[in-house]
């Protein structure tokens, strides 16, 4: 359908053209149209978003299931140098295009109402950002690759720095610091990468596929690449012991803030963890993958107990993802079908619940200005509806039978019982404790009395909260009873990965054996 | 004769232009320093691009005193474009700080004309003249401003510690010389591939990188950058920090490469201490810093050390990296102090950090472009300054070399740490609350700053603006070699 029409730039940079018309008409409008831009921003910007969003729908629609290799290629003239403008699509990346265009639009009209000033540089970000995190889903060349993965930094620091919360300086500070670090020995290592297929293949490149395909790197370089990579994508994930940026990002940030964060942002490193470090680091992968494990048991386990103490619901749903993202590391670790499913399943399934969940601390955030715990009880009796939808994702967060969270967690374990029972053990030892904390802060904010007087007159959702609710209900249990509709998509490259990986395990376990 | 005329065309250009200027404005009217000012800046123009227009011709000119190829050529073009900017930011300035007169564009000329004999150095003697030309006419360009204190000391130390360079460079001159019988780099570089090397010719070498180390404010020779940046008149920092580093790091990696080119092993220790003490001094130093003039200083002084990666690979990659990342700073650097020149309130200049508070409430495209600005200075995608680093810290990697690998992770790491600076401005920016806004600047100083922001994002990575910059660039290197 899409013969020679760039429709991956499209989506991509679709967002990017609609913010700069935003600016031109900013500086065209002057001051004295300031109020109606305010006014009008969100619309465009809306606009926008379901503009990207159903041209990624259609792309889904129009992508080929059985083929395994990247769809809807376009390779054009860049840097020169072996480095060139290059993108395309597989059975991996094509959701998470579509998840980024999905939040987006639902982002952006939660923010109409949220946010109060300077609504108009905030869309121009939001709409920044899209394009940059789809540009890393669709970019299959290592240098645009990382110029999109470090450039979402930005946007993110500034919409955490100028909408936050009252700490919001800090928390932005920590964030971009925290991930240029990891990022920059990424670099190093993509240096590196360039250099030796200069060497190996006789031209440098950075091109993508022929780099998984061609460039055999030495066994003993793969494990310092492998660590280089590893401390960019931990650290986006994020995984413990470097989460530690995260619950101060998430409770400073804005609602949609939150919502992009936990949606999309850490999805990067999971991503990143398919995209780069099992096809190209392929046994320094198999050789560390028993720390991945222990270290995504410790998140499980350890950030399950901490979400428990929290006072604040935003760093409770923070410290989950934490945990949520050790179900993603140990399944894509676990190198067979079933993990690797379930890891992808999961980033995609969480996105929706833990953005949902952030939406519903930002609905009683916006009526009454506070997201201490302790503040509210008795919800049920003001807000049926609303205690109603944060029920069911609630339980999705747990994994309740059902809804989409239960299927990634359930394909991970299996995945990771074939490697080891006593990680799977771990694993759902930490699926209980998810319902400790999840069903804690349940029972403390919906049941119980109304405690506080100040929530005698509480509104129950509006129209709007209603309608992004429940579309995302709507696909919490959609996928929840029928996954079949992303594992479909995901099953060729999944299987083509996992082929091409044991491949180049074998090879190297044979050779080793021969010195 | 023709054909050596021809060769030094800028050279002749700018000699006869600035003395004719000298002598016109001497005899013009009061008021006549506006229009030698755009005189002079049409004349850097034409020196930028006459040998283009010439067809390039390459060869020796002064029996082998200057050399002539692709290499000067393209560091000559940046310098006279990035001095014409640079000249034009000053008008405004001057015209308000009631400094306006005629010699400050005669002098620019002069030190054009300085720079430009370094690029063609082919002899230890043209470097040295070249050198003095260029630092004399700095010195009174730092000094421009006679009755301020600041300025005054500004100038009497750049003087006094560029006497102390000048001394050293001697020094190392004369000991090269001494040991090797010649001046000419052809001839030291034939005369070390004969003969070997000794001891004599290496501590003269060292000493030649000690006194240019100061030119291009490498640590341990920085002292003087943050108070003389200081000191001086804002757009003559913003002159100070771009085409004068430029020349200088041309001619190092002329000198390095020519008469040096033998015992690269040697001189790679020293750069690559130079590099890492420059760019830890340097991002150091910003940290604490909050006037951004200083600010500026110190991360001049972290790049010049970035800069230096790339020559200690000792490649025609590590040359063009080092140009590409030299042009971009140049930009950058041209484009932020006319943002600085922006910073002016009813009473006159702010230069402290925190005057530009809340100034995306205020000004928004300044702040946006200043932004821009930031994040190519700390390498950050997808402003230009990443593709910088990138070209300059390919080739150390490419050379296979652990210490030139640990160089660059070094190099990294450092750029982390300036993020935190950086930073800085962008929060004071953007997440803090409005303080007295800017009176409306004069339209020189906004189209600068967004022709350099432009030229950063996303112009100039534009792959049919990018790859015939870029071999134009590789033709310049491999004319070194």
């Amino acid at each position: 359908m899409f013969e020679g029409f760039p429709i991956l730039s499209i989506i991509t940079f679709f967002p990017l053209v609609g913010a700069l018309a935003l600016v031109a008409v900013a500086k065209l409008s002057g001051a004295d149209g300031r109020a109606q831009l305010e006014l009008n921003a969100p619309r465009v910007a809306l606009l926008i978003s379901s503009f990207v969003f159903l041209l990624a729908l259609i792309m889904t629609f129009d992508f080929d299931n059985a083929q395994v290799g990247f769809q809807f290629m376009e390779d054009v003239p860049w840097l020169g140098g072996g480095i060139e403008y290059r993108v395309g699509v597989d059975g991996i990346s094509v959701l998470f295009v579509l998840l980024t265009a999905f939040l987006t639009p639902l982002c952006i009209l939660a923010s109409d109402t949220a946010i109060k000033d300077r609504k108009l540089e905030y869309m121009i970000a939001f709409l920044v950002l899209e394009t940059l995190m789809i540009g890393v889903f669709v970019a299959l060349d290592l240098v645009l690759f990382y110029l999109f993965f470090e450039a979402v930094l930005l946007p993110m620091f500034i919409i955490i720095g100028v909408w936050g919360g009252k700490n919001r300086i800090y928390a932005s500070y920590k964030f971009f610091l925290y991930t240029l670090l990891g990022s920059v020995l990424m670099l190093a290592a993509i240096f590196w990468i360039y250099y030796y297929s200069g060497q190996a293949l006789g031209e440098t490149t950075t091109d993508m596929r022929v780099l998984i395909a061609e460039l055999k790197i030495p066994a003993g370089v793969q494990t310092w690449l492998w660590l280089a990579f590893f401390a960019s994508f931990a650290v986006k994930m994020p995984m413990w012991p470097v989460h530690t940026w995260l619950p101060d990002a998430h409770v400073q940030a804005p609602t949609a803030g939150s919502v992009i964060l936990a949606g999309i942002l850490l999805k990067l490193g999971g991503y990143g963890f398919l995209r780069f470090s099992l096809p190209l680091f392929p046994v320094a992968s198999l050789e560390l993958a028993p720390i991945i494990f222990w270290m995504s048991i410790i998140a499980i386990i350890y950030t399950s107990l901490v979400a428990y103490r929290q006072k604040d619901m935003k760093k409770l749903i923070a410290y989950s993802s934490v945990a949520h993202m050790g179900f993603v590391t140990m399944g894509i670790f676990a190198f067979n079908t079933q993990g690797i499913q379930g890891g992808i399943f999961q980033m995609l399934s969480h996105g929706i619940i833990s953005g949902a969940l952030f939406f519903c601390v930002g609905v009683i955030y916006d009526r009454m200005h506070t997201r201490e715990i302790e503040f509210y009880g008795g919800l049920v009796s003001k807000m049926p509806v609303y205690a109603g939808l944060f029920l069911l994702f609630t339980m999705a967060n747990v994994g309740l039978p059902g809804t989409s969270g239960f299927i990634g967690e359930i394909l991970t374990m299996v995945g990771a019982y074939q490697v080891s029972p006593w990680i799977a053990f771990g694993a759902a030892f930490g699926m209980i404790l998810s319902a400790v904390y999840a069903l804690y802060l349940y029972r403390a904010v919906i049941f119980g009395d109304v405690v506080n007087e100040a929530l005698n007159d509480i509104q129950d959702v509006t129209g709007r909260e209603f309608f992004i609710l429940g579309i995302l209900a709507f696909f919490t249990i959609l996928l929840g009873v029928y996954p079949s509709l992303i594992t479909d998509i995901t099953s060729a490259s999944v299987e083509n990965l996992i082929a091409d990986f044991n491949a180049a395990t074998s090879g190297t376990a044979t050779l080793t054996e021969a010195h | 004769m023709w054909q050596t005329l021809s060769l030094i065309a800028p050279e002749l250009l700018l000699a006869f232009s600035a003395s004719n200027l000298l002598v016109s404005g001497a005899f013009a009217k009061k008021d006549s320093a506006t229009s030698i000012r755009y005189f002079a800046v049409a004349i850097l123009i034409g020196y930028a691009l006459i040998g283009f227009i010439l067809g390039r011709p390459v060869g020796e000119a002064f029996s082998g005193l200057l050399v002539v190829d692709e290499f000067s050529y393209y560091v000559k073009a940046v310098i006279g474009l990035s001095a014409a900017a640079a000249l034009m930011l000053t008008k405004d300035y001057f015209q308000s700080e009631k400094l306006d007169r005629f010699e400050f564009s005669v002098l620019t000329l002069y030190c054009v004309l300085g720079m430009s004999i370094m690029a063609s150095a082919n002899s230890l003697l043209s470097m040295y003249v070249g050198i003095e030309m260029q630092s004399l006419a700095l010195y009174i360009m730092a000094a421009f401003n006679r009755d301020s204190l600041r300025a005054s000391e500004a100038g009497l130390k750049y003087f006094v510690l560029g006497a102390l360079s000048s001394g050293l460079l001697l020094y190392g001159a004369s000991l090269v010389y001494g040991f090797t019988g010649s001046i000419e780099f052809p001839a030291i570089a034939s005369q070390i591939a004969q003969n070997g090397v000794n001891s004599g010719i290496i501590a003269g070498m060292v000493f030649l990188l000690c006194g240019l180390g100061f030119k291009i404010s490498a640590a341990p020779f920085h002292m003087w950058t943050p108070d003389v940046y200081e000191g001086s008149p804002t757009p003559v920092t913003g002159f100070f920090a771009s085409a004068p580093k430029f020349a200088a790091m041309a001619l190092i990696a002329r000198m390095l490469i020519g008469p040096f080119g033998d015992i690269a092993s040697q001189w790679q220790q020293v750069i690559i201490v130079m590099a890492v003490l420059s760019m830890f001094v340097g991002t150091l130093g910003a940290l604490q810093q909050s006037n951004i003039k200083r600010l500026m200083a110190y991360s001049s002084i972290s790049n010049m050390g970035y800069a230096l990666v790339p020559l200690a690979a000792f490649s025609v990659a590590g040359v063009k990296g080092m140009l590409i990342f030299m042009s971009i700073y140049v930009i950058t650097t041209i484009g932020v102090f006319a943002a600085i020149l922006q910073m002016r309130i009813r009473n006159g200049m702010v230069e402290q950090i925190s005057d530009l508070g809340g100034l995306s409430k205020t000004n928004m495209p300044l702040a946006a472009l200043m932004t821009i600005f930031m994040m190519s200075l700390l390498g950050f995608p997808p402003m230009m300054g990443f593709f910088g680093k990138w070209f300059a810290f390919t080739p150390a990697i490419s050379s296979g070399n652990t210490a030139l690998i640990v160089l660059v992770v070094l190099a990294l790491v450092a750029s982390v740490i300036g993020a935190f600076y950086y930073l800085r401005i962008v929060k004071t920016m953007w997440f803090q609350d409005a303080n007295e806004e800017f009176v409306t600047a004069p339209a020189i100083l906004k189209n600068t700053v967004l022709i350099s922001g432009l030229l950063l994002f996303p112009l100039l990575m534009l792959p049919f603006i990018s790859i015939p910059l870029q071999n134009i660039i590789e033709r310049a290197a491999q004319s070194l070699f």
